[in-house]
């Protein structure tokens, strides 16, 4: 016995809406849903007439359905927006190549330009070299961290108002959860709003944050939109992928707990005496961080020295990781060893010194300033002022000048500062668990050190957007 | 009662743990012959589950089933509707029925 659509429509029913438990057909399904979305983007007024907006496209079902309704709803709606595709190459051999075959029919299919960056042009270091250096472990803290900065260099590149992603209810509850399960206080206070970025960064935002994965699933089926669906080759998050299953298990006996959660989420207040990091520019990539150095830029130094855990854990560890090196390159303090790698650092943006530079040279950071004038120009782009004014990183790297600290001096606080950085005023322990976690707090938005796409999904099998 | 013929699809990556079929027509025997030990006759997608586990399942069945269902976060549809609207576990197959599975569980 056919059960019918619950407004009446007449027509026979073909799921039930796990939000509000209704029955509809597909015509009153598909209004329904992008109706919705429709409205959280107008209550939320995540776009202005007229802008330009990048939908973060990793081929996976939420970016492919994002990009299909945010096409629909713009002609519907007229919201004048020039919308484009940007994705991410992380360079994972048997699953991103094949993912972004899938981007390039997105690209065809909704006519619209497409941007892809890869890591290798970025960083010099492809996800599968990576891996190779690191190992399974952490993996994904390099992913994450790398393909945050890389959107953002992305939508500078296509010089776009916001970065729309495919982020569902399910994965915003599961986010929620995470950084309960965490103690991450400053990325809860966070991780629920729905456009995100201060000065200085290009806002995120996500049309689909109240819209059911399971919705987001049956939509693409019935309106048989190709995406990619194969989990990323690389290491499993045990931690997040127990969040997710248990959360599927309780969405399973009660469906509105993923709205609930939200909804806890976006109401509970965090004490007035817990202060947190503060927003800067990295003093050496000129993007957003929280602290004096960006992590990407920890990460990649740590790769380009032959340390690839430098910067993944507690910044006591780091110090500990840099005394090691200096000891073996023969350099007596630590000030000597950093200012042997800012030497090196500064190298990156100037091709003619890179081979003046014995050890330097070895590394992959040369090759890469030869071979990639894209990221020289990255760097160069906002104090040689030929950036088109949309990239706000012209007013910081005036700040910048305005600041009479060297770099070694910034970079030695960084790392010899761990005991004194403590911005807390609780109780002892929770200062130090801050205080450990200020190295991972580095970017303002989501939770970069896991995968926010495939990864951790799939019991613990489980990088998307 | 004789055996009943249904057509299985898997997509969204649950097809990767059968094989990566992702559409096989399959011949179910009498149910009698199956379980015998339940005393039904009428297949039902409880019994259907069970069939698929010991006959195509190939790899880690604890990431398609959990417990007597499937795993939460897998969609069943039954002749492309949502089984939620049909009794789940409970809904009797006929013969030609197109049932379904779609991962959720991959990342986008």
């Amino acid at each position: 016995m056919p059960v019918l659509c619950r407004t009446g429509c007449g027509k026979k029913a073909v799921l039930k809406r796990p939000k509000t438990g209704d029955a509809l057909c597909k015509e009153c399904f598909y209004h329904a849903f992008e109706a919705e979305i429709h409205y959280t983007i107008t209550k939320g007024r995540l776009f202005n007439n007229g802008d330009s907006v990048a939908i973060a496209a990793s081929g996976g079902k939420d970016s492919t359905v994002l990009a299909h309704v945010m096409k629909t709803l713009n002609q519907r709606y007229k919201y004048g927006l020039n919308l484009m595709l940007l994705s991410i190459d992380e360079g994972i051999t048997g699953y991103r190549d094949d993912s972004l075959e899938t981007v390039k029919q997105n690209r065809d299919d909704y006519e619209m330009p497409l941007k892809i960056l890869s890591y290798k042009d970025l960083y010099g270091w492809t996800m599968d070299e990576i891996v190779a250096q690191i190992g399974r472990k952490n993996n994904c803290t390099f992913c994450g961290v790398f393909r945050r900065q890389a959107l953002d260099r992305g939508a500078a590149m296509l010089n776009v108002k916001c970065i729309a992603t495919g982020h569902n209810a399910d994965d915003i509850a599961e986010t929620v959860l995470m950084n309960v399960l965490r103690g991450d206080i400053a990325r809860l206070k966070r991780c629920t709003s729905i456009s995100t970025g201060s000065e200085g960064t290009i806002p995120r935002v996500k049309p689909l944050k109240y819209t059911y994965e399971k919705e987001i699933v049956m939509y693409a089926h019935y309106k048989k939109l190709v995406y990619f669906s194969t989990e990323c080759v690389f290491a499993p998050n045990a931690y997040r992928g127990h969040a997710r299953a248990l959360l599927k298990d309780m969405e399973k006996i009660r469906p509105s707990c993923i709205m609930d959660i939200i909804y806890s989420g976006e109401t509970m207040a965090v004490k007035e005496d817990i202060t947190l990091p503060t927003q800067r520019i990295c003093i050496r990539c000129k993007f957003v961080s929280s602290q004096e150095v960006c992590k990407a830029c920890v990460l990649l130094e740590g790769l380009n020295k032959g340390l690839p855990r430098l910067g993944i854990g507690k910044s006591s560890k780091a110090k500990k990781m840099l005394e090691e090196y200096n000891a073996k390159q023969g350099h007596t303090t630590i000030k000597e060893t950093m200012q042997y790698l800012d030497n090196n650092y500064t190298n990156i943006g100037n091709i003619e010194n890179c081979l003046s530079n014995d050890k330097l040279c070895k590394s992959r950071v040369c090759k890469v300033s030869k071979n990639n004038t894209q990221l020289i120009n990255i760097s160069g782009k906002c104090n040689n002022g030929h950036c088109s004014g949309q990239c706000k990183n012209n007013q910081f790297s005036k700040d910048k000048e305005n600041k009479s600290n060297t770099k070694i001096n910034i970079l030695l606080e960084q790392y010899e500062l761990s005991e004194t950085s403590n911005n807390v005023t609780v109780g002892p322990s929770h200062a130090n668990i801050l205080n450990a976690t200020d190295l991972d707090n580095l970017y303002p938005d989501q939770d970069e050190d896991s995968c926010s796409g495939t990864c951790g999904k799939m019991g613990s099998m489980q990088i998307g957007f | 009662m004789s055996g009943l013929t249904v057509t299985l699809q898997f997509s969204g990556g649950a097809e990767l743990l059968f094989d990566k079929v992702k559409k096989r027509e399959v011949e179910l025997p009498a149910l009698e012959k199956f379980l015998p030990q339940i005393n039904k006759t009428d297949w039902s997608l409880r019994e259907l589950l069970v069939w698929i586990k010991d006959n195509l399942l190939r790899e880690r069945p604890e990431l398609f089933l959990q417990g007597d269902s499937v795993r939460p976060g897998i969609l069943v549809l039954i002749n492309d509707s949502d089984w939620e609207l049909y009794g789940e576990l409970d809904y009797k197959i006929h013969n030609g029925d197109t049932i379904m599975f779609i991962s959720t569980l991959h990342g986008g």
